[in-house]
């Protein structure tokens, strides 16, 4: 049982991550650009989620998707747009700023400690006790792992929109020739990106309910170590990396000893390194997709 | 004198003109007043730094405060007396619980220090550029401050490490800091740094015609290390105390918005930068502790300051990517110097680079096109 229990741990954070890194990786898909404020979409929808502890449940999660996807589409508006045209480098470390700057603002607003969100905390009981308990989240998370990236899927891979998507990932210039009509697409990426962060949010305050200024960027950082390890480029490694990052921590975190565990962040951070050093592409890309190297 | 000699002369003396008026000031300050001053000089040495790699490769880093905290905790715990060592860090290993340097030795050390582990770094890391560079040294970022936070055998780990002599001065902050706008302004007129500047402008170009861009990317890469390792050690000489989490998010972002508020691509505009916005950080700080000016007292809310430069910064990257000084060197539009059409603050018309083909523009203009052509050229689809 012990070791079905880690095991089942590890795939339910692998999950998650899974999930962040779809966010991610939607609006790279089609912008090339990354969005590091993508965290703080998914702290504002935890707080917002706090904020709203005295609405019916359901009610509050509604509320947390229309919180993400606005917030999602705000950042693509005052950030995203006017800096469209700029380096995928500049994207980055203008995100990297407005992260900064809200995780400030979370600060002065709601102080350091932090504030509990309880809600649906029945999740938190144990399906089967034992050395290793399994929590009913657990199998939650990984059940709406599996919906929604199937979901994404035929999206992606059965309607007109997700063909468009598709389009604008492989070339925006020629989908442009042909047709597609880029904004609508890129908004779609944007609200889709804040949907999946909502469902990241609700996730994951079930399973830590202590929502911290930078609860997102934790999440965030993680996951995006495991776009960069699967491949930037493409929707599905990106998602594999998320999953691999997210079950590979969670199973060194359950058998590395204390004082050890402290430097799993290092470890993880120097594999990225060397992946990016030695295959920039991810280390899920086919061979030969490496790409050009001063 | 001709207009290429007085231009090379106000290159030079322009910056060290405004280290020299921080100082000027400073030495009329009252002796906490005094404290931000120093603590202005030592920022604006960071940035200078930062400037030496980021501003003539056109390459991002992250990972240049890292250099910054191993000078200051070298620093740091070299001068803090044995004794003290002993009983504040017992775990440390034998050769770091001995020799007591001074001021001077430990500042050359930190520097150093500074310059071999950014030569680490370096030669693993100067083959990437765009996205992948900015990814991988902000994982050398998260090792350093993940071990540097954990490991009791080579400092204080996440306590502070407290009781270092303070020693560092105003002039001692303005000798570090003009040092540093000397050794910037030295390294710009070398062959190296013209042939790294090339690269940035156009990597393919430059490689053409023989360039070693990971050669040269190196050395300034090294020589940028040096400045943040003796930036740290002036750091923790003029606090008297250093705690890991000092050298870490915070000083990367807010040096970095710096840099990019004056102008990333020139000495003029790193150096204007972190004193200008060094001085306010330095206010601003003082007011979320309650502050008086023009007889009014009133306390801004604690992480305002952040959001004021997460605003600048962001502001900066947008409306003037070219920076308070468009990346031109004092007085350089008067004394004729050709404005430069490459104007991204961060990385130069050689595009993302890296993982990621050219982003193409939603509205791209000639030179968007123009640059994605020569990426795709450069990187052949699989």
């Amino acid at each position: 049982m012990t070791v079905v229990g880690y095991l089942v741990n590890a795939i339910s954070l692998g999950a998650l991550y899974a999930l962040i890194a779809v966010s991610v990786g939607l609006v790279f898909g089609v912008l090339r650009q990354i969005n590091l404020a993508q965290g703080e979409v998914i702290t504002f929808g935890a707080y917002s989620l706090w904020l709203m502890r005295s609405l019916p449940t359901w009610l509050a999660i509604v509320l947390c998707f229309a919180v993400c996807i606005a917030a999602s589409l705000l950042l693509q508006v005052a950030v995203f747009r006017p800096l469209r045209g700029a380096s995928a480098l500049t994207t980055l470390v203008a995100t990297f700023g407005v992260s900064y700057g809200l995780e400030a603002l979370w600060l002065i607003i709601f102080g350091p400690s932090g504030n509990t969100v309880s809600m649906l905390t029945s999740l938190n009981n144990t399906v089967v006790g034992g050395a290793v308990a399994l929590r009913w989240i657990t199998l939650v998370e990984i059940g709406a792992a599996v919906v929604l990236l199937g979901g994404l899927l035929l999206l992606l891979f059965r309607t007109s929109l997700g063909m468009r998507m598709r389009a604008v990932a492989e070339d925006l210039r020629a989908a442009r020739l042909v047709g597609v009509r880029i904004g609508q697409v890129v908004t779609w990426a944007f609200v889709l990106s804040g949907a999946s962060a909502a469902v990241v949010a609700v996730l994951a305050t079930v399973q830590t309910p202590l929502v911290t200024p930078t609860f997102g960027l934790n999440l965030i950082i993680f996951a995006l170590v495991g776009v960069v390890l699967g491949g930037l480029d493409h929707l599905g490694r990106a998602t594999a990396g998320g999953f691999i990052v997210g079950f590979v921590n969670s199973l060194l975190g359950s058998i590395l000893p204390e004082q050890e565990l402290v430097f799993v962040t290092s470890l993880t951070f120097l594999f990225v390194v060397v992946v990016l050093v030695v295959r920039p592409a991810g280390l899920l890309a086919p061979r030969g997709a490496d790409v050009e190297r001063v | 004198m001709t207009r290429s000699t007085l231009r090379l002369a106000a290159e030079l003396l322009g910056p060290l003109a405004v280290v020299g008026l921080v100082a000027l000031v400073a030495a009329h300050l009252s002796t906490s007043d005094q404290t931000d001053a120093i603590n202005v000089l030592v920022i604006a040495t960071i940035v200078i730094g930062l400037y030496v790699f980021i501003g003539n490769s056109g390459v991002i880093s992250f990972g240049q405060i890292s250099f910054a905290a191993v000078g200051a905790f070298a620093a740091g715990i070299y001068t803090t007396p044995v004794t003290t060592r002993q009983t504040t860090m017992p775990h440390l290993f034998g050769i770091l619980a001995r020799p007591v340097l001074t001021n001077v030795e430990s500042i050359l050390l930190a520097a150093g220090l500074g310059a071999l582990f950014a030569l680490l770094v370096g030669l693993a890391l100067m083959r990437l550029s765009g996205l992948a560079a900015g990814i991988a040294t902000f994982a050398v970022l998260e090792i350093t401050y993940n071990i540097l936070a954990n490991w009791d055998k080579i400092g204080p780990g996440p306590t502070t490490l407290a009781s270092v002599p303070v020693t560092t001065g105003v002039g001692q902050a303005t000798v570090g800091c003009a040092a540093a706008v000397v050794i910037a302004f030295v390294y710009q007129r070398s062959r190296s740094s013209r042939l790294l500047r090339a690269s940035r402008a156009d990597a393919l170009a430059a490689r053409g015609i023989g360039v070693s861009i990971v050669r040269h990317r190196l050395g300034a890469f090294v020589l940028s290390g040096a400045i943040c390792g003796l930036a740290g050690a002036l750091y923790v000489h003029a606090l008297g105390s250093i705690n890991v989490t000092e050298v870490y998010l915070t000083l990367t972002f807010s040096t970095l918005a710096m840099l990019v508020v004056g102008g990333s691509q020139s000495l003029w505009g790193a150096t204007l930068g972190g004193i200008v916005l060094g001085i306010l950080s330095s206010f601003l700080t003082n007011a979320e502790n309650g502050t008086t000016v023009f007889g009014l007292s009133f306390t801004l809310p604690n992480g305002l300051n952040s959001i004021i430069f997460a605003v600048l910064f962001v502001g900066a990257l947008m409306l003037f990517p070219r920076g308070l000084t468009r990346n031109r060197e004092f007085l350089a539009k008067w004394l004729g110097e050709r404005p430069s059409r490459s104007g991204a603050a961060l990385s130069g018309p050689e595009g993302p680079g890296g993982v990621v083909p050219a982003a193409a523009g939603h509205d791209g203009g000639p030179e968007t096109a123009a640059r994605s052509r020569a990426t795709t050229a450069a990187e052949p689809k699989p």
